[in-house]
Order: structure tokens, then C-alpha cells, then sequence
């Protein structure tokens, strides 16, 4: 990659989480460590509570969430946190270049075009940066998404299933390409797909039950992206498979 | 082609006046045919056009009041939560209060000139514009303003970059709605009190039994209306570039 990022990664310790929703609890006394530049991903059915404690870590939480949330170097997540949401969030209005730079604008920077430009040419995007992001294909949203969430610089980057809504075969491509862009950061990954759990990360916690309880996961060798053929990939994937099936039996 | 169409149907209607006129027979004093009115209009052009001409500085000027204290009414009911409380009722008040109710009081108020006139199309376009504009502030989707926060944007910021362009469709839907309805507050203002305007230059012909030049004056109001609306469509179209025309469901 020539964009050299001049950020030190930092670990993220969640202690306690606690949520209540509508009188139920989603979850309490949870606790998740997100090890400095490294790829944790959250596996877990739908409902479970995965986005709740994305949004918690992203200070964007239920007011009356709590966790005690600690960084490895001491200094608060504020301003150290990029954001992947499941919907590409571009800006209808905005050209493909001017999204990617969207969190200088709101912050009264001025845009870094060699920047822009590099991220664009990383994402496959360079030829497409004055397009509007209605002419964009789904893949070719998702990855000007991810060019904005690169663009932001922040050692932290939270992603929730920001592959789900492509077809497969783009699926995968964008999986290899987040994987190796997103080396050296600290990344916390939801999904409810057991394959790219297996696919893109270092650690996979599997999140299941209510009130929600992590277990640990153990992953293929080999570093990420992961091909489909990497060693022990389908006994892992049947074995998480069973895990969140039957899990969702008990619950049920 | 889109502005064909309105051409069309005026030609078609006119077809069917004139055809009514030359088979039922009115007295011309009732109902007078489309030719008899646009004797009428040439004969008469330079009269009905400096009336015609106050009533539309009349129409633009609500139109530009209108619109700015509407805007601003939307904005400072986002921007300060209390400000809703306190501008709600006043909005739905000026909706809910015929024009025709306050059109006296104004009058008497703000004079026979182009003021009370100003202040009725002001009063009838205020409400679309504020509510439409609020609507589309107001819902701003969540993913965006969450982007904002992440990204350490000031809400000011927010308002500017993301809140206020995706309210754009909601306040050219209202802007729409209001320069329809536009020429009735003005119009209706002229009713009332004045010595200038094709409201008035109606009211003046329908008293002397000039029907022809209250058809006159009627036919070129609705050019005005129609020129405005298409104007003002066209202006919002460029407006809203990056809106496609067909809605695909995308945000």
C-alpha cells in the first residue's frame, strides 16, 4: 500500500457493558478486549446485541447503556474511532471524491486530494472519483465507503456488516481488500456470516444467548485474507455453524 | 415536451369555450368567447400588463418573505428544541386562519399599497414552506448523523453538510405547493382594498359589466401562475441535480 499511516494502533478493553432494551436485558457484565492492530470479529445471530455493543464502543450507545471502556494508552477513543455501517451512508449529493473526504469537511479541514486520490487508487476507484454515487454499483459503493473510512486515519475502526448486502463473489473481493488495507489497525467486525469470520480475522468471539455471553472461537492458521481452501476452514465453519444454531434452540 | 403540455390542454379548453359560446349563445355580458377576450387583451395590453405587473411583484415578493422567514423557522425549530414549542402553534394558526379572514385586518393595517398584498402571499406561502423544510430536517437518516458524530463534526457542521442538502426534497416539495397558492393571497389582497392589480382591474371590470376584460385579466393571471410554477420547478430540478427523477428506494 503506498499510503503510509503514521498511527500507532491501541487496544480497547470493554468492561461491564450493561444494556437494557425495553425492559429486557440484551446483555450485562460483558466483556471484550480488542488487542492493539488486530482483526476481532463479533459473530452472533440477529437480535443478539452485536451493533448495540459496536455502538457502545463508538460512543454512540442508548443513554442509558453503561461500560467502562479503556484504551490501552489510557487516552479516551474520542477522535480515534472510524465508523463502516452496513449501508455505504454516501452522500447522494456528493461526488465519489468529495464522500471519501467527507469527515474533513465536517471538520473544517482542508481536503488532502494526493490523499483522496491514493485511496481511491487503493479501493479500484481512481477512475470514478467525480461520479455521483447513485451511477456507483453496490460493490463499488461499499469500497467508496471504505476509501472514507481510510481517509479518517483512526487507529480504531469499527465495521457493522459492511459486506452483507453485496452478492457473493463482490463479498469476497472487498473482504480481501478491507483485510489488507486494514492491517495494523484495531478492527471489531460484526457479522452473522461464519465464512468471513473465518475469512478476515485474527480472533472471532461468538455472541449468543440473552442476556449475551461471548465465548472464544479459534480460527484457521495463516494470516488474513484467508482463501477458502485455507487448512481446517469447513470443519471451523460447521463448528460455528453448530455453535450459533444451537444456541439459538436453547434460546428458543 | 413538459411544457407542451400545459399548451395543449389551454388550446384544447379554449377550443371548447369558444364552442360552447357559438352554440349556447350567452349574452356577452355572462360569458363572452375567447376571441372577444383576446380582442379585449390586445386592445387593452398595455393596461392590463402594468396591472398584471404589480401583481406579480406582489406574488415574488411573498414568495422570497415566505420562504426566508420559512426557512428560518424550520431552521431555528432543529436547531433550538424550544423555539418548536413556541413556533408550532404560530404556524399552525397561519394556516388554519382563512387568508380571506385576515385579508381586512391586513389592509387596514399595512395600507391599500403593495404592503398588505406582500403580507397575505408572505402569510400563504409561510406554512408549506416551514413545514415541509422542518419534515425533511427532522428526518435525516440516522447512519448520516451518526457519520457526523464519529467523524467529530460540530452540529453546525452537520446541519450544513448533511441535514439541510437532505432536506432539500422535502422544501421543494413545499416551495411547490406554495408557488401554486401564491397568487391567491395577493390576489385576494387586491379584492380587499387597491387601486392596482389584475385582482383589482377584475373587480373594477366585473362592476361595470366588462366581462371581457375580467376574462382578460383572469387569462393572464393564470400565465403568470403557470410561468412561475414551471419556473420554479425547473430552478428546483437544478437544485436537486443528484435527485434521480424516479425514486429506486436508495438513500
Amino acid at each position: 500500500m503506498n499510503e503510509a499511516s503514521n498511527i500507532d494502533p491501541i487496544s480497547i478493553t470493554v468492561r461491564g457493558a450493561r444494556v437494557i432494551y425495553a425492559g429486557d436485558v440484551l446483555f450485562e457484565s460483558l466483556d471484550l478486549t480488542l488487542p492493539a492492530g488486530s482483526w476481532t470479529t463479533l459473530l452472533g445471530p440477529s437480535g443478539v446485541g452485536k451493533t448495540t455493543l459496536l455502538r457502545q464502543i463508538a460512543g454512540l450507545g442508548p443513554p442509558d447503556a453503561t461500560a467502562d471502556i479503556q484504551t490501552g494508552t489510557g487516552a479516551g477513543l474520542a477522535g480515534r474511532v472510524a465508523l463502516m455501517a452496513q449501508q455505504d451512508l454516501l452522500l447522494p449529493w456528493r461526488t465519489v471524491r468529495d464522500n471519501v473526504a467527507l469527515g474533513a469537511r465536517l471538520r473544517g479541514e482542508p481536503l488532502d486530494d494526493g490523499r483522496i486520490g491514493d485511496l481511491l487508487d487503493s479501493v479500484g476507484l481512481a477512475d470514478r472519483a467525480t461520479a455521483f454515487p447513485s451511477t456507483l454499483s453496490g460493490g463499488e459503493r461499499q469500497r467508496a465507503a471504505l476509501a472514507r473510512t481510510l481517509y479518517e486515519d483512526r487507529p480504531v475502526v469499527l465495521m457493522d456488516e459492511p459486506f452483507s448486502a453485496l452478492d457473493a463473489l463482490t463479498r469476497h473481493r472487498i473482504q480481501d481488500l478491507a483485510a489488507r488495507l486494514l492491517t495494523d489497525r484495531t478492527v471489531l467486525l460484526i457479522t452473522h456470516d461464519p465464512m468471513e469470520a473465518l475469512r478476515v480475522s485474527d480472533r472471532i468471539a461468538v455472541m449468543v444467548g440473552r442476556p449475551a455471553r461471548l465465548e472464544e472461537a479459534r480460527v484457521p492458521g495463516g494470516s488474513p485474507p484467508r482463501g477458502l481452501d485455507a487448512a481446517g476452514m469447513t470443519e471451523l465453519q460447521a463448528d460455528l455453524i453448530a455453535r450459533l444454531t444451537e444456541n439459538g434452540r436453547r434460546a428458543a | 415536451m413538459t411544457i407542451h403540455r400545459p399548451m395543449i390542454v389551454a388550446a384544447g379548453l379554449l377550443v371548447v369555450w369558444q364552442a360552447g359560446v357559438l352554440i349556447a349563445a350567452p349574452p356577452p355580458y355572462i360569458l363572452p368567447g375567447p376571441i372577444a377576450v383576446i380582442v379585449t387583451l390586445t386592445d387593452r395590453f398595455g393596461e392590463i400588463a402594468a396591472h398584471a405587473g404589480w401583481t406579480s411583484l406582489e406574488i415574488l415578493l411573498g414568495l422570497f418573505f415566505g420562504t426566508l422567514f420559512g426557512t428560518a423557522s424550520a431552521l431555528s425549530m432543529t436547531l433550538f428544541r424550544p423555539a418548536q414549542r413556541w413556533l408550532m402553534p404560530i404556524l399552525v394558526v397561519s394556516q388554519a386562519l382563512p387568508v380571506f379572514a385576515l385579508a381586512p385586518i391586513l389592509v387596514l393595517w399595512l395600507g391599500y399599497g403593495l404592503a398588505s398584498k406582500v403580507a397575505m402571499a408572505t402569510l400563504i406561502i409561510y406554512f408549506p414552506v416551514t413545514a415541509a423544510f422542518f419534515d425533511g430536517l427532522r428526518r435525516t437518516h440516522r447512519g448520516w448523523l451518526d457519520l457526523a458524530v464519529v467523524m467529530g463534526a460540530s452540529p453546525v457542521a452537520a446541519l450544513r453538510e448533511i441535514r439541510i442538502p437532505a432536506a432539500m426534497p422535502g422544501f421543494a416539495a413545499g416551495l411547490r405547493v406554495a408557488v401554486a397558492v401564491a397568487p391567491i393571497g395577493a390576489v385576494v389582497g387586491e379584492w380587499v382594498g387597491s387601486s392596482v392589480g389584475l385582482g383589482y382591474l377584475m373587480l373594477h371590470a366585473n362592476a361595470r359589466l366588462q366581462i371581457d376584460l375580467m376574462f382578460a385579466a383572469l387569462l393572464v393571471l393564470a400565465v403568470i401562475a403557470v410561468a412561475l410554477y414551471y419556473a420554479v420547478d425547473t430552478l428546483l430540478d437544478r437544485l436537486l441535480y443528484w435527485q434521480p427523477k424516479t425514486d429506486h428506494g436508495d438513500i
